[in-house]
């Protein structure tokens, strides 16, 4: 490649970082900026929006529910879907498409029909069982389902899972042992991808949490919003910015192994010669 | 090499090695018969190789012995115990796969050590007897680099060293050098049966690869729709091929037509005895291999069935291919050099066939002639 075209791809490079970040950080500045305003045009600058978070009490809850319903989904989703498709994967191919198409059913039919679907059973959740927010977790290990079984089927795919199944069986591997040594540590970024999609999904949901009338992060906020807008787009932004720290930190978890092998390699290729 | 022996610590028991016996194995996928009655057995320290074409079984037989494919009918018995219901890690084999296998996030050590960790074996003899293993491939100063850092042919022989560390009673082979270039697949073959034999242990061996099957085995299964068409020593089957699909699957084969009476075939000319001296008098194929077609002494190139063109010439070292065409066929001699190199292309020969027993094929004779 040329001086000049390698120029340009760089200086191209750079203005679609720039777009996009302009993209993705306007409205977030344009949010910030408004939780920061003073009640009139001249007041100063105040983090009182802000502070009010922490001073109410039904937020704080939401938040905690929300997060609590993030972890719970989180590990169900992986708990549930994780073997289901290693084990569909090895011995029962023929079911690869039932799978793929229950998983990918929730995302063609709209909230509002899950939740006509789901009224009844959360009633008779909320009588015989437990009125917990935390019930939510249910309908939302449905919702996520289509993000994760996406992510999950990608990860799969970048491994030889038969092969080194059979090779950890031939070792004497049980199935727990080929399943939680030898597969999942070779899929661990898919997996991390997958919980952080059920993060982000669950952190914004509103519409489901709404109509089945619980309170979580999402509705809190517009129910805030309608007496204090500033407190409520603070609470936006600061769920915005945790949901991007969260994926900045998950994004450097998978880098460490890399590195060491990447090392080792730099050190032994210089003595070691490949056969 | 006795002292790499002494210096693995290979057990007794994997050293001395075990019979092992295949009995009426059937197998079937759907409408598809895999294994239609398969019997085998090898002995103790044994390197049985099947060769045979695509979908002709080979790689069910061997799945079936490892556990991971369950037979229909039949038995695997190993050191006289009936394994036939038991799961994969139960079953005490090694297995190295033709695909690479080695767990990626792990390195050559900790690879070698995992079949031990499953045997719960004590750290201190894990690391002993997994530098051990991979001193004997030859790759001790390797141990520390993951998968993706080693070649492929050093990756076969860590999968190699990690089959025979948990010390197994049978070796498999999934054709485990397929996925190799040439040059590395002949040293790693030669490899392999060293190891096998300072082990001592039985082995079988899955390929398609005939020239890797008859170097490397004490005797070669050739199989076919599932079967076992013939079962011997590499020298045997090459040259006494008991089918004339073993005959064509195995080298090169000139198919020759002719007609067998009293006990011998009458091919252009020229008699040959029979390898079924009992076959009926008719027309036949004769199945004639390369080796035994020669130049004529008296050079007479005028007229004659066996008098043709020389239209190709193949070196290869030693020897040459040289194809002859006869005017209705084509035919294929293999000679030395020396004589090949006095007949270049264009030449006409007469050819002489040496009077070795031959196969002959009746149906594909019948078929010919309708």
């Amino acid at each position: 490649m040329s001086r000049s075209r390698r120029l340009k791809l760089q200086v191209f490079r750079v203005i679609v970082f720039l777009v996009f970040g302009a993209f993705f950080l306007v409205p977030i500045g344009a949010m910030f900026e408004f939780s920061t305003r003073g009640n009139t045009d001249t007041a100063p600058r105040t983090l009182s929006a802000w502070q009010t978070i922490f001073q109410t009490p039904d937020l704080v809850a939401a938040i905690l529910a929300s997060l609590a319903l993030a972890v719970i989904t989180s590990a169900g989703m992986l708990v549930l879907l994780v073997p289901t498709m290693i084990w569909v994967r090895l011995r029962l191919p023929r079911l690869n498409r039932v799978v793929e198409f229950l998983c990918l059913l929730p995302l063609t039919i709209p909230a509002i029909v899950l939740v006509a679907g789901l009224a009844p059973e959360y009633r008779w959740l909320s009588i015989n069982v437990s009125e917990s927010i935390l019930t939510l977790a249910f309908v939302y290990l449905v919702l996520v389902l289509p993000y994760t079984y996406r992510t999950l089927h990608a990860g799969l795919a970048a491994i030889d899972v038969k092969t080194l199944s059979e090779a950890a069986r031939s070792l004497g591997a049980g199935w727990a042992t080929v399943m939680g040594r030898i597969i999942v540590p070779n899929m661990w970024s898919a997996l991390l991808n997958a919980a952080l999609l059920s993060v982000a999904v669950v952190l914004g949901e509103f519409t489901i949490a709404n109509l089945l009338n619980y309170v979580n992060l999402q509705v809190a906020i517009a129910l805030l919003g309608r007496a204090n807008a500033g407190v409520s787009i603070a609470v936006a932004v600061a769920s915005l910015m945790f949901a991007f720290i969260l994926l900045v930190i998950l994004s450097f978890f998978g880098r460490p192994r890399a590195r060491v092998a990447q090392l080792e390699a730099d050190t032994t290729l210089s003595w070691g010669q490949k056969t | 090499m006795p002292t790499a022996v002494a210096a693995a610590g290979v057990g007794t028991a994997a050293r001395a090695g075990v019979e092992v016996r295949l009995e009426n194995l059937r197998r079937r996928y759907g409408g598809v018969t895999a294994l239609d009655g398969l019997n085998l057995t090898m002995a103790p320290g044994e390197l049985v190789a099947l060769l045979g074409p695509s979908g002709c079984g080979k790689t069910t037989a061997l799945r079936l012995v490892a556990g991971l494919e369950q037979a229909d009918s039949g038995r695997v018995v190993v050191a006289g115990e009936d394994v036939t219901g038991q799961p994969t890690n139960k079953r005490d084999v090694g297995m190295v796969f033709q695909a690479y296998s080695l767990f990626p996030h792990m390195t050559a050590w900790q690879n070698v050590a995992f079949g031990l960790q499953m045997r719960k074996v004590d750290t201190a003899r894990r690391r002993k007897r997994a530098g051990e293993m991979l001193e004997l491939v030859g790759l001790s100063g390797f141990a520390n680099r993951f998968a993706h850092q080693l070649s492929g042919g050093q990756q076969q022989r860590v999968a190699l060293a990690r089959a025979l560390a948990i010390e197994p009673k049978v070796l498999l082979l999934d054709e485990p050098l397929s996925a190799l270039d040439a040059k590395v697949r002949a040293r790693l073959r030669d490899e392999i049966r060293r190891v096998q034999l300072e082990v001592g242990i039985t082995t079988l061996f899955v390929t398609h690869d005939q020239e890797e099957a008859l170097a490397i085995a004490d005797r070669v299964g050739v199989m076919h729709s599932g079967r076992l068409e013939q079962l011997g020593p590499p020298t045997t089957i090459y040259s006494r091929p008991a089918t004339p699909f073993v005959a064509e699957f195995v080298g090169l084969t000139n198919r020759l037509a002719g007609v067998v009476r009293g006990g011998e075939v009458e091919v252009r000319g020229a008699r040959l005895p029979l390898v079924q001296p009992d076959a009926a008098d008719g027309p036949a194929i004769a199945l004639v291999r390369p080796e035994a077609v020669t130049f004529a002494s008296d050079g007479e190139t005028a007229a004659g069935p066996l008098v043709g063109t020389v239209i190709a010439t193949a070196f290869l070292g030693a020897t040459s291919r040289v194809t002859v065409d006869l005017g209705d066929i084509t035919i294929l001699a293999q000679l030395p050099t020396s004589d090949a190199a006095t007949h270049p292309a264009g030449t006409r020969v007469r050819l002489a066939l040496r009077p070795d027993p031959v196969l002959i094929a009746r149906d594909e004779a019948k078929a010919e002639r309708a």
